[in-house]
């Protein structure tokens, strides 16, 4: 007999590991839910870490008011589920108070805006540490993050001064008003992801099956019609057959022309892939360097 | 078809292993060069990756394609054209998915390969054929060996600068097999390469036809790892306990944790530490569906059968299988802090497990010339990047294994009790 295990469940071990630490080494933690896949399926190894108890951590949602209606609806329905307290962040009420400001121009987003929302929400709330579904995988800045990520009473990251992580020894001390960022699922890639949400049957928003809506083409990538991204002189809103690879704003992500409308079908799309599933990530293409300016700054 | 539809196409990911690996080298090694080579090859690169490479290769004025600014990340590093930090890179074949903790080379950043070291199961060393055996070899295997890392893989790169020479390759191969016999490696692999060019990487080199082993990608995907994990001696740190209140499950006490080593099931007797009380395993099970048997890296949930004090920083071992238990312990650190060296007598914070507990260094017993595995006893100030043998006493008993017989039980940090930054990586002597 070999006691081995596969790759997919050691990486549920993995989290389920990280996460029991968060739990216990932390007084108020918490898990940062933007109600992407990669969030959902945090949600779904804290249920596993914790059974039969409830998940010990409120689900932070910081809201920018630029999100698809169905991803508002599919938070509701997942906390009532889960029986979790929710709490919502609000990037509008930061804009109002002056805490940040809106981007003008006609490719503006609330991506940055986000940054004092979420730092507000910490404060109001005194977390220490919250959980994102970030991935190593994702980014070359996140290729260097760690699995806890010690962050300043600014809430900012500093690449130059992380802590070593050794074995599977995660230090979680620190000094009053510092934080931590912890990433479960830090070595997961995006086929993993799919393959273990396949696995485990874990339920989805529809946004990331093939479905049919209206979309206009904008420099290159489509984008479906919603409340904030209205058609522009010049283009024609089209009837596509698409589906979504990350769920960011409505008026920053990009959709894919897609036929797979089932899990199995999303699976053989994403093994086949060409290109990485931020590559149609409008913040991200700011420069070259976007994410780790906006990481510095205390971006998740 | 591409590498990544194959994965699928087999059906074979359920049978899919996971390699972690470290990668290892001195500056101008070809170490990024190579780690290219594995992703551009195993067609792990995506287009929208590449064509950033492109654009950076064209605008530095790169002859080809640069395959090494494919793992370049954070801005420092491509002002200066050097990796600083561990990166963490991911690609899979249908046999496997990898894990590559990159990490840099030269001396100041030791504590980055420790890191890197210390969950990974293979280490690649790149040696440049043209210089042989260097002080940097020395040390990426003297590292390699103290953190236990079951599998070393020496790549000999530019072989293409060396007409690709058998001579140069065995003089190289002997050269290491002498220094290495002082070392602590079980299992270590000599391959021919060129990183620049491919050969022996993914495909095999028409350049070597005297070369008969396998090639790099080859020996990954068929490395035997199955027994890198201790299924002997069973332990279990407790890392919390879940007690459910409600109805359902009133009485409900599970134990969470991390099989450490050895193997778990229901009817075991076993024995907590520290208190010494004994009991059976009632379920061993995850997210309530029970488990025949539980063994390491397996994320778990036990019960027993009794109601006795259980909580984080225990362990649960089987009973007539004892780890050590001791408040002295002798161990090699690794020192890491940036601005003080080692203070005899100093006081640190020691996580182990998940246990934590205070401790006083009582003695360097030597430092360690890692360029040729002197110890020295003169000289015992242990400051960043050094690595030496200390004697230490913990406020409470620690529960352990020797680090060559347990990775999990055999390793602690030490954590600065004013910065709160961990200063200190060690292994346990048997």
């Amino acid at each position: 007999m070999s006691y081995t295990i596969n790759h997919l469940s050691e990486l549920e071990a993995e989290a389920i590991f990280v996460m029991r630490e968060v739990a216990a080494q932390f007084e108020k933690p918490a898990i940062l839910f933007s109600g992407g896949k990669d969030s959902i399926l945090l949600t779904h190894l804290a249920k596993k870490a914790f059974f039969p108890a409830k998940i010990p951590f409120p689900l932070v949602h910081i809201d920018t008011g630029h999100n698809f209606i169905e991803t508002i609806e599919f938070r509701d329905y997942l906390v009532k589920t889960l029986d979790a307290k929710l709490i919502v962040g609000s990037v509008q009420e930061a804009i109002d108070k002056g805490l940040a400001i809106e981007e003008k121009g006609a490719n503006a987003s609330r991506n940055v805006a986000q940054i004092p929302a979420l730092l507000k929400a910490i404060e109001d709330h005194q977390f220490d540490a919250l959980m994102g579904g970030a991935r190593r995988d994702e980014e070359k800045a996140r290729a260097k993050e760690r699995f806890f990520s010690h962050r300043d009473e600014f809430g900012q990251w500093d690449p130059k001064n992380q802590r070593p992580e050794l074995w599977n020894i995660f230090n979680g001390k620190k000094h009053f008003g510092e934080h931590f960022r912890v990433f479960p699922i830090s070595n997961w890639t995006e086929l993993d992801v799919w393959q273990y949400i396949a696995k485990e049957n874990i339920e989805l928003p529809k946004t990331y099956y093939s479905h049919i809506r209206p979309c206009v083409e904008r420099n290159g990538t489509i984008l479906a019609v919603t409340e904030h991204v209205q058609p522009r002189e010049g283009e024609e809103v089209k009837d596509m057959r698409i589906r979504f690879r990350t769920m960011g704003d409505a008026t920053i992500t990009g959709a894919y022309k897609s036929d797979a409308d089932t899990i199995e079908k999303i699976i053989q799309e994403v093994a086949a892939a060409r290109e990485t599933e931020r590559g149609n990530r409008a913040d991200d293409k700011r420069s070259e360097t976007a994410m780790e300016d906006r990481k510095k700054e205390g971006y998740f | 078809m591409s590498k990544q539809e194959e994965i699928f196409n087999a059906e074979s990911y359920e049978k899919m292993e996971l390699l972690r690996f470290t990668t290892a080298g001195s500056v101008d090694d070809g170490k990024s060069t190579l780690i290219g080579r594995l992703l551009y090859d195993s067609k792990s690169i995506f287009e929208d990756q590449m064509e950033a490479v492109k654009t950076s290769s064209e605008r530095r004025g790169d002859e080809n394609i640069n395959l090494a600014l494919v793992t370049d990340g954070l801005k420092s590093e491509r002002e200066q054209g050097i990796t600083i930090d561990v990166a963490y890179r991911y690609f899979s074949t249908p046999k496997r998915k990898f894990i590559i903790a990159d990490t840099p080379g030269h001396i100041q950043y030791t504590r980055n390969m420790v890191t890197g070291a210390s969950t990974a199961n293979l280490a690649i060393i790149l040696v440049d054929a043209r210089h042989g055996v260097v002080e940097q070899t020395k040390r990426h295997s003297l590292i390699a060996s103290l953190l236990g890392i079951p599998h070393v893989v020496i790549c000999i790169n530019k072989m293409d600068l060396v007409d690709w020479s058998e001579g140069s390759f065995n003089q190289i191969k002997n050269d290491y097999k002498q220094f290495a016999s002082k070392l602590n490696v079980k299992d270590v692999n000599f391959i021919p390469i060129s990183a620049l060019l491919g050969d022996n990487v993914v495909n095999e080199s028409e350049n070597m036809n005297w070369y008969k082993g396998s090639t790099l990608m080859y020996h990954l995907e068929n490395v035997h790892i199955a027994n890198d994990h201790n299924h002997i001696d069973s332990r279990f740190p407790v890392q919390t306990v879940i007690r459910p209140h409600s109805d359902e499950y009133h009485d409900y006490r599970g134990y969470a944790g991390r099989v450490a080593g050895g193997i778990f099931k229901k009817g075991d007797d076993i024995t907590v530490l520290p208190s010494g009380f004994t009991s059976k395993i009632k379920e061993v099970e995850t997210a309530g569906t029970p488990l025949e048997e539980a063994y390491s890296p397996m994320s778990i949930t036990m019960t027993l059968e009794d109601n006795i004090d259980v909580s984080r920083g225990d362990m649960i071992v089987r009973t007539g299988n004892m780890p050590e238990i001791s408040q002295d312990i002798d161990a090699m650190v690794c020192w890491m802090d940036e601005k003080n060296p080692i203070r005899i007598n100093g006081k640190y914070t020691l996580i182990h497990t998940s246990r934590n507990c205070r401790c006083i260094i009582k003695e360097v017993v030597y430092k360690m010339d890692v360029n040729n595995l002197h110890k020295l006893e003169d000289d015992k100030e242990i400051h960043l990047n050094d690595i030496g043998r200390i004697r230490l006493r913990t406020t409470q008993p620690i529960f352990f294994d020797a680090y060559n017989r347990n990775r999990i039980t055999g390793s602690f940090i030490l954590v600065d009790e004013g910065s709160n930054v961990t200063v200190g990586a060690c292994m346990i002597r048997s």
